[in-house]
């Protein structure tokens, strides 16, 4: 399915926005997007599994709330990350 | 061909300034990681061409880069430093940002530590590729009580700090928590205990605690493993014998005082030191006393100290050195080097005598190494 990223993380796409990944659920999606682009997942996810400060994940423009969410092919997933500070 | 670095990390990237043995002529290599946090960017002195730099873009999550060559290319790490994931249902720690790197003794070529925030300590023994937590103080059942919780922190949080090896004993590691205190190992950090004997902690209730304390930078020396601190309640010296600490900024001038951030050993001499005094009056303004800046040291392991100011800002200087924004090369005489919140950055090629100014606006410092390469 389609993932649009921010572009704070295209050092691991070659620098491309739009990136393709699967997955049944929002973990699988995000690991198999690791797998793709090997250490994007841990920039925006902590050891913890919660989603860091200053990131969120929309599912066809809803904000997700856990990993665990059900994904269909035909989703799309937006990563952003909120610019803070001066 | 001697290559002299000092690399200069800086809140939004970093810099390494290069020069020959010579110190005379300085070129300057970055911005790397241009807008991204480097917190600290360390060459590794056994092989003299491994750079580490520990990472943080302001709104992604926390890394490490390793470099073979320098700087000229770059590998993030795999797994950089992270906590071990908590039980299902139970809270667990994740790592703001890594705050500290030290290679291990010079028989451990490959293995390097880690400091964090919040304090958590790390090794790696691949050169920086991987990180695992060390259990044997993330996971100790007193770690919470010598850390305290987020109202013990400073406004960045808790960081573990000043990873020392001593240079007799691969297996005898110290590091500072602040909050926290000194904390000792002897066993290769399978198991700690903290080690604050005689230290202030005019913030806490028990002017004898034995943790709690706030080391802003410990330094051990890399001959004769003598202990030195400056601490946020004066400057010390661990007097091994005895087992406490002494307080040598005692001997500092009284209108100066021994509060700063950064202390530097002589890499030779074990009697001569470095300090950079912050006015810790009223509300802790953290910067040179009057706007005067000054570097303090003793040749004498502290017994006495002499002001070295020449050629810094006769006054309205204000900005602070933090506590890893000070250092030493290991040529002869000494060169020092010390970094601002404003991104200067100044040397002295006499050990102090006199300073000149490397290098004007850049981001607001935070750590300053030298290393020889090449």
């Amino acid at each position: 399915m389609k993932v649009l990223l921010p572009t704070p993380l295209g050092e691991y796409t070659g620098h491309r926005r739009e990136v393709q990944a699967q997955g049944a659920t929002l973990a699988e999606l995000l690991g198999d997007l690791d797998r793709r682009h090997p250490g994007i997942r841990f920039r925006m996810i902590d050891e913890q599994d919660a989603v860091r400060p200053h990131i969120k994940i929309f599912v066809n423009r809803v904000q997700a709330r856990s990993l665990a969410i059900a994904l269909a092919d035909s989703d799309e997933v937006l990563v952003v990350a909120a610019l803070s500070g001066g | 061909m001697t290559r002299l670095l000092v690399t200069v990390s800086t809140r939004k990237g970093l810099w390494i300034l290069e020069a020959d043995a010579r110190r005379r002529a300085w070129k300057m290599d970055g911005p790397h990681f241009l807008g991204q946090t480097v917190h600290h960017a360390v060459v590794d002195p056994r092989d003299r061409r491994t750079l580490l730099a520990a990472v943080k873009a302001g709104h992604l999550g926390h890394t490490v880069f390793r470099s073979d060559d320098l700087g000229r290319t770059w590998e993030e790490s795999s797994a950089p430093p992270a906590f071990e994931r908590a039980p299902e249902g139970q809270p667990g720690e994740s790592v703001a940002h890594v705050f500290w790197l030290a290679p291990a003794h010079a028989t451990e070529p490959g293995r390097w530590y880690a400091g964090t925030s919040p304090q958590g300590l790390f090794v790696s023994d691949d050169a920086g590729r991987t990180w695992k937590a060390m259990a044997g103080f993330n996971a100790h059942p007193d770690r919470r009580k010598w850390i305290g919780d987020a109202q013990d922190a400073p406004p960045d949080g808790g960081t573990l700090h000043s990873i020392n090896v001593d240079p007799n004993n691969p297996r005898h590691i110290y590091f500072g928590c602040s909050s926290g205190g000194v904390f000792e190992s002897r066993d290769h950090g399978a198991t700690w205990h903290p080690f604050n004997r005689g230290c202030a902690a005019d913030f806490l209730p028990d002017p004898k605690a034995e943790y709690g304390h706030d080391p802003h930078c410990v330094r051990v020396h890399p001959v004769s493993g003598d202990v030195y601190q400056q601490n946020h309640c004066g400057i010390y010296r661990l007097d091994r014998a005895r087992g406490r600490w002494e307080r040598i900024g005692r001997h500092m001038p009284l209108e100066i005082g021994d509060i700063g951030f950064p202390m530097v050993l002589h890499p030779r001499d074990p009697e001569t030191a470095w300090v950079f005094p912050m006015d810790g009056g009223t509300v802790w303004p953290r910067m040179p006393i009057q706007g005067k800046p000054a570097a303090y040291r003793t040749r004498d392991g502290g017994a006495t100290w002499e002001r070295q100011a020449k050629g810094l800002p006769p006054a309205q200087a204000w900005y602070t050195v933090k506590r890893q924004a000070m250092t030493a090369d290991a040529l002869d005489p000494v060169g020092l080097y010390f970094g601002t919140t404003g991104g200067e950055v100044w040397a002295s090629f006499d050990e102090g005598d006199s300073w000149k100014c490397l290098t004007l606006h850049l981001p607001e410092i935070y750590a300053v190494e030298a290393a020889l390469a090449g």
